[in-house]
């Protein structure tokens, strides 16, 4: 059940150019957060821009009630958004999506991330340590200016593979082809993903290829956020070739079983 | 004060209604607040059969408001009867089915259908205009709107509202059709057909190319819209279109609604509507008006 409250702003940080690490105080909504939620924040108590952005949610301190979410200035709302300053309050509903990451049934866990889709893996990754489970962490940048979170994932990683696209920072090449070469040594019971789409794509037909359970975590446009607009459409995969079947990033997801959904 | 009105045969306890396809079948927004503070619930636009609604992208921000194109997808009126409306009858508000279909026949099949379930009235969506075939093809000719009502009367007892949609040229002439087919109210507007391109792309946003534009960017053509109406026509109007606030309300309904329908302004906060309830009360307070109705048709034209 997502509770709608303003939360006050006590930490901001801008991790690299345009992408900023904001720490909310939002105790009612941390306590019911789970790895793979999101929240949806009005930036502005105006009609412009109109609509909630949805971010997903970073890092949960259920003790201290301090949510953390990641964000890259992209359009209007982003751009306002990172303006606000430490003691401002910040509109937010969450949390939000009933698809999450699961992780509890299995040990040897691939947690594979590329760009800004990295942020919402923290949580998860951070948990599953901290169960006692075996994380590798396979991170994908294009170059070494994009690099985030390096520190933050070693520590909640196993093993934690970082890679750029152009080699000029870690290991060169794509982190897919790092899970690849772990799920053929044995080392991988499950994968959770997220990441732009075309890796998604990748991940799920190894995953399927490899016949390993998988679970990714999607984006779509949306509209209210809450499963009523029925807006944030995927396609299942059980849909027949003639007859399209949808079900709601928001509502169903955003975390969803590889195997269930068309990308 | 009095906030209480009949409204083409339902009565409401007050003028704010929320509109089709953006409160679902109530449950999300009831985690936020009792739907029991509503006068009225419009539900989700349903029909006969289940519709699985347009590919994605289905939506996308514009300037103060929203493309759409969900192509109404829906679960059909038969899982609603079963699944959605005992739920939604748990609270004290007038319960409206937003009724679609593509051919009049299937108009007439599912209000057949809805004429015999717990509900308070229909409101017949002739106006969506993401699908291909029915709704805003009926909707946008004085004989269409005519011929689809006139049908639908002959089987329906329940209070019967028209959604009209603004993509025509002469809005009055539509509301009179409704009228003329003996309909007991007229709701509008519907959105407003409208596209957005991504310039890098090169391509429309929305996966349908078009969608319906929504939100405060509609609104002073709805108000316009609500007047024309109301000058030819006696049935009563369920004003909507980009409402956020009690003063958007007041607008409408000093145009000549009777009650209005809170849509979009539901995504960006969860309390909209009630908070707009709130504002018609606190607008007649600062003007020492004690009945709602008084607001009705209320503008001094210049």
């Amino acid at each position: 059940m997502p509770v709608n409250l303003k939360a006050k702003l006590i930490d901001k940080k801008e991790l690299i150019p345009g992408i900023f690490k904001f720490s909310v105080e939002a105790k009612e909504i941390v306590e019911k957060s789970k790895p793979g939620h999101f929240i949806e924040i009005r930036v502005n108590d105006q009609t412009e821009p109109f609509l909630r952005r949805p971010i997903s949610i970073h890092n949960l301190d259920k003790e201290s009630g301090k949510l953390e979410f990641i964000f890259q200035v992209k359009g209007k709302g982003t751009k306002i958004l990172s303006t606000k300053n430490v003691g401002d309050l910040i509109d937010i509903i969450g949390p939000l999506g009933n698809g999450t990451f699961k992780y509890e049934s299995y040990n040897n866990l691939a947690i594979i991330g590329g760009g800004i889709g990295v942020f919402p893996l923290y949580e998860l990754a951070k948990n599953a340590i901290n169960d006692g489970k075996n994380v590798n962490t396979y991170l994908g940048f294009r170059n070494k200016d994009l690099v985030v979170l390096e520190d933050e994932f070693k520590n909640v990683s196993t093993n934690l593979v970082l890679t750029t696209d152009d080699g000029s920072y870690s290991q060169k090449g794509f982190a897919i082809d790092f899970l690849r070469h772990d799920i053929e040594a044995g080392k991988v019971d499950s994968i959770y993903a997220c990441g732009p789409l075309p890796m998604l794509r990748a991940v799920q037909k190894l995953a399927i290829e490899k016949n390993i359970p998988c679970q990714i975590s999607l984006e779509e446009n949306m509209g209210c956020g809450l499963g009523v607009c029925l807006g944030c459409a995927v396609k299942t995969a059980s849909s027949p070739k003639d007859a399209p079947q949808y079900v709601h990033v928001c509502k169903a997801g955003p975390v969803f079983k590889a195997a269930d959904v068309d990308i | 004060m009095n906030t209480k009105i009949n409204f083409a045969g339902i009565e409401m306890k007050n003028p704010v209604t929320v509109a089709s396809g953006t409160f679902g079948y109530g449950r999300e927004y009831s985690e936020f607040f009792d739907l029991s503070k509503l006068g009225g619930i419009i539900t989700k636009g349903t029909s006969l059969k289940p519709r699985s609604g347009n590919k994605p992208a289905r939506v996308c921000e514009t300037a103060s408001g929203m493309l759409n194109s969900i192509g109404l997808q829906n679960p059909g009126v038969e899982y609603f009867a079963q699944n959605d409306l005992p739920f939604l009858r748990k609270f004290d508000t007038a319960i409206i089915v937003n009724a679609c279909g593509s051919s009049i026949e299937e108009y007439v099949e599912l209000c057949k259908i809805l004429n015999t379930l717990d509900i308070d009235g229909v409101e017949l969506n002739l106006s969506c205009p993401n699908v291909k075939a029915g709704c805003m093809a009926f909707g946008n000719t004085y004989e269409g709107v005519k011929a689809v009502t006139s049908e639908v009367r002959k089987v329906l007892d329940k209070p019967l509202i028209v959604k009209l949609t603004p993509n025509v040229t002469d809005i009055a002439s539509i509301a009179k059709a409704v009228e003329d087919a003996g309909a007991d109210g007229v709701s509008l507007i519907n959105t407003l057909l409208g596209m957005k391109i991504d310039i890098n792309k090169r391509k429309p946003v929305l996966a349908n190319n078009t969608g319906g534009l929504s939100g405060p960017a509609i609104k002073p053509v709805a108000v316009r819209m609500v007047y024309q109406v109301a000058q030819a026509v006696n049935i009563p109007i369920l004003g909507m279109g980009g409402i956020v606030n009690g003063e958007d309300a007041v607008e409408f309904m000093l145009a000549g609604a009777s009650a209005i329908s809170i849509g979009a302004g539901n995504f960006i906060d969860p309390y909209t509507s009630v908070k707009t309830a709130q504002g018609i009360e606190d607008y007649m307070k600062k003007f020492n008006i004690d009945d709602v109705k008084d607001i009705v048709g209320k503008v001094e034209m210049n």
